[in-house]
């Protein structure tokens, strides 16, 4: 424990707090809108406040999105704090205030599995810090050094007298302290943790059991309109013209409104008024010039690059076009994923309250800076008059980590000045105008000698580069790195190739459709990984050597890798007989800085019906924060990535989306879901992420599985396209 | 004005007929546990029971209601969230954004009142709601716990509760 003296400080910050107690909080309530506004409670520091009666609220900067964040990152910050976890609440602070406080509770974006990850180490020194000025406090007003006392569960005790105090006493001084230099604080070591790395409940349950949640949709303002929205069905279209006196007179309709050069809105005192009045209104289109695009042009787009001359080169080492050109024997195969929508339970949807003087945001959203800075540009004020109240969120997917919604909400309330207006979009504006899963073809090449070991190893990617549609800046010499997920280089990279091959070239050649690319749960890692671990099983076969021992043989020098296919291998009982009619399949990945792997078991009955029956995966995260709610990580992770695997097509005609909603776009239920034995392995020493990394292994260890069951290879997803009767 | 019997109140309120029970619920009554996920019965998240019997709220106009049926929706299931099924829900952790789960607690609990102990079988045939998050394995568990009494430990997720408790 530091033994620093803190010396009492007078921030603006305590100052406006501590007036705020005599004043009432009316000029903090618009500075700081959290638990200290509404009880005139000054912050202990960024992250924590307590309340006299010992109730701890944590701040919380990523958005909770189901994934279990929220409890995640309270774990970490509780632990340093040694409060007592059953008086934790927890609170967001808004975008706005992260912006005036010069983002003293740093980066908001909630995707690529980086809410623990990113920050473990700041909210872990933000509970450490807090907890220092405790104690210091509860020292300074027994006059005895702060080295003579514990804290553990918000009580403070000085040992030598045994006098104790809580948090709560002590909060309101340990506020008026400075903090401690951050370089002096030490975290604990992870062996010590009493309530990080435990299988604690979640502190957002109850309320999700009882209708009592809000979301993003549930938001009520006092005056509060609706807006249903319709943007031109072909991307890169517009709006020729609507004819708004069609629907004038039907009831609840305030207002319709153009929306950017795109889109209409109908405004209503209901949604369900403003949504039946759009559906009643004539709205002509400009198609633009994707209107002739199709999922056979796109295909073909995607194809011709399988064999183009020029290429990026992700991860190469030899000489692998040599190599395989010098080989014994040459296996190849082509592969091919197609678009998926994200297809979140909730909708998109934003709120937005507009003046000329300010622009007030309600949205559920991943990225509440980005929905700040998209407010901003929509609303023409500078992002200080602008402010993002974030809400939860019906699943996030990496959808809600783009502001487009967020926008049309601010433009739709520009045209009704002080009025809050709620924009939501209908399921099938919701599918036919995603952020979709990139589309992508790879041809595998391998060169193996006469004994069937492979001396060279090509892995050609075609197809779209999810940064040219969401951030195009991040391209560098027409290279987009996130395309080689799972396959960089290993020493240091937080998706790195297992794999060691003598010669090696793994190269993407951009195809850009027109159809926008998003972050996809998953990511790029969600097909990276079935097209190498396919073919590593097609390599196999093609050798007559088991799956297994090509993997442990081509993995030698990737220990960590390897971990979890052994541990996978060992609990399914790889080698052992399976059940009658059932097979395995095998499959491993590195993404999201965590190592995974999975082994599948299968049935498939003589009219080619599947029957996935369990799933047994690992992860080894490096450090596992709440191994409990890592297992719901890992089966949920499946049931998106088998969605994808079994049913998942997003398909365009005439350049638009065909599919409208989950009849024609239909996902995993109850009774398509296999059992998961998930095995948590936290090696220590790195962070890796939960949510994403073990999606990209259910796909693949399910078509090895179906290999082995029917001697077909499938290629091409999704599965519902093929027969699986026995070849 | 057209009434309907609400959580057992009768309530008052202006809508067109053919408005979806679903947005009566949400818009009219402010009830906006009940969600909207699809609007063509396709993922279960407005599930609402209608004299005991599991309804898709947002394909039911409000001209096929007469008024009298008894409506229940996730805020009238019980007081403080005390229904069986919502404790062991509460007690495994089984929502993830929880989005999906009024409805899905609404199905479940109207499958529990026709078969006290359903077979797996039974239960996919009756669940089909969509969740996006992908629950479905602890959604099964906790229907089995709630089949027999409340047994939270058959369900192995040594997952520790605030009040010290472990289920």
């Amino acid at each position: 424990m530091s033994t620093t003296t803190l010396q009492p400080q007078l921030s603006r910050r305590s100052f406006l707090a501590g007036t705020s107690a005599v004043a009432g909080g009316l000029v903090v309530s618009f500075h700081i809108p959290f638990a200290n506004a509404q009880d005139g409670i000054p912050e202990v520091n960024a992250w924590v406040v307590i309340r006299p009666d010992d109730t701890v609220v944590i701040r919380i900067a990523r958005s909770e999105m189901g994934q279990g964040t929220l409890t995640g990152l309270a774990q970490l910050v509780a632990e340093e704090l040694e409060c007592n976890w059953a008086k934790v609440t927890t609170e967001y602070p808004t975008p706005g205030q992260n912006l005036a406080r010069k983002r003293v509770w740093g980066n908001f974006a909630t995707g690529g599995s980086r809410g623990i990850r990113e920050s473990h180490d700041y909210v872990r020194k933000g509970g450490a810090t807090a907890r220092i000025m405790l104690v210091q406090a509860a020292a300074d007003g027994w006059g005895v050094p702060a080295a003579e006392c514990v804290a553990a569960n918000s009580v403070i005790t000085h040992k030598a007298s045994g006098r104790k105090t809580t948090y709560g006493k002590v909060a309101a001084a340990a506020a008026r302290l400075t903090p401690p230099d951050a370089a002096s604080i030490v975290l604990k070591d992870p062996k010590t943790w009493k309530l990080a790395g435990k299988r604690l409940a979640r502190l957002d349950t109850v309320k999700k059991t009882t209708g009592a949640q809000d979301y993003g949709i549930d938001l009520q303002l006092p005056d509060l309109l609706n807006a249903a929205i319709k943007d031109c069905p072909v991307f890169g279209g517009k709006l020729r013209s609507f004819n708004a006196a069609a629907i004038e007179g039907r009831p609840g309709v305030k207002k319709v409104v153009q929306v950017g050069d795109s889109a209409v809105a109908v405004v209503a005192d209901t949604w369900w008024r403003a949504k039946s009045a759009l559906d009643a209104l004539p709205i002509e289109w400009d198609d633009g010039p994707n209107a002739q695009a199709s999922s056979a042009t796109i295909r073909d787009f995607l194809k011709a690059g399988l064999d183009a001359k020029e290429a990026i080169v992700g991860n190469a080492n030899g000489d692998a076009p040599a190599a395989i050109a010098g080989a014994a024997r040459k296996i190849e195969a082509v592969y091919a994923y197609p678009y998926q929508n994200h297809a979140t339970l909730e909708p998109m949807n934003a709120t937005a309250r507009w003046t000329p003087e300010r622009c007030e945001v309600w949205v559920p959203t991943q990225n509440g800076e980005a929905a700040l800075a998209a407010a901003a540009e929509a609303s023409g004020l500078p992002p200080a008059k602008c402010e993002v109240y974030k809400l939860y969120l019906g699943g996030g997917f990496g959808r809600r980590g783009r502001s487009d919604f967020v926008t049309q909400a601010v433009q739709i309330a520009k045209a009704m000045p002080g009025t809050p207006v709620k924009m939501i979009w209908s399921r099938e504006e919701d599918m036919q105008h995603g952020s979709y899963h990139p589309v992508t073809q790879c041809k595998l090449t391998a060169g193996l000698d006469a004994q069937g070991n492979v001396t060279g190893l090509h892995m050609r990617i075609s197809g779209q580069s999810i940064l040219a549609t969401v951030a195009p800046q991040n391209i560098k010499d027409g290279k987009d790195p996130v395309v080689f997920q799972g396959l960089d280089k290993a020493g240091g990279a937080e998706a790195a190739i297992g794999y060691s091959f003598p010669n090696l070239l793994i190269d993407h050649a951009m195809r850009n459709p027109h159809v926008p690319a998003g972050f996809w749960r998953g990511v790029n890692l969600n097909h990276n990984a079935i097209y190498l671990e396919s073919f590593i099983d097609e390599i196999a076969h093609a050798t007559g050597q088991d799956p297994l021992a090509l993997r442990r043989k081509l993995m030698a020098n990737s220990p960590k890798h390897l971990a979890v296919l052994n541990a996978v291998a060992e609990r399914a009982g790889w080698g052992t007989p399976a059940p009658k009619g059932v097979f395995r399949g095998l499959a491993q990945t590195m993404g999201f800085g965590s190592y995974v792997a999975a082994c599948a078991e299968v049935s498939v009955s003589d009219d080619g019906q599947l029957r996935i029956h369990r799933i047994v995966a690992a992860t080894d995260p490096g450090h596992a924060v709440n191994p409990q709610q890592i297992e719901a990580q890992v089966e949920g992770s499946f049931s998106y990535g088998l969605s994808a695997a079994l049913f998942g097509e997003i398909t365009v005609k005439d350049g638009a989306v065909e599919q409208k909603n989950f009849d024609s776009y239909p996902v995993v239920r109850m009774a398509d879901m296999p059992k998961v034995e998930t095995i948590v392995l936290p090696s220590g020493g790195f962070w890796g992420g939960v949510g994403e990394p073990t999606i990209a292994v259910a796909a693949p260890a399910v078509l090895n599985a179906i290999f082995a069951a029917t001697g077909r290879r499938i290629r091409e997803l999704p599965l519902r396209q093929h027969s699986l009767k026995r070849a | 004005m057209a009434k309907l019997n609400v959580n057992g109140k009768v309530r008052e309120f202006e809508a067109e007929p053919d408005t979806p029970l679903l947005w009566v619920l949400r818009e009219q009554l402010s009830l906006t546990g009940t969600k909207y996920g699809c609007g063509i019965a396709q993922c279960g998240a407005c599930t609402v029971h209608i004299d005991g019997a599991p309804v898709r709220s947002c394909v039911r106009p409000l001209a096929s209601l007469e008024g009298k049926e008894k409506i229940v929706t996730i805020e009238g299931l019980s007081k403080n969230g005390s229904h069986p099924v919502q404790k062991a829900w509460a007690k495994l952790d089984v929502p993830q954004c929880g989005f999906c789960q009024s409805g899905m607690i609404m199905a479940v609990s109207a499958l529990l009142k026709t078969k006290p102990n359903p077979s797996d079988a039974d239960i996919d045939a009756a669940i089909t709601n969509i969740c996006r998050c992908g629950t479905y394995n602890r959604v099964r568990a906790a229907i089995k716990v709630v089949a027999k009494g409340g047994a939270t430990k058959m369900a192995k997720l040594s997952i520790q509760h605030a009040d010290g408790s472990t289920t």
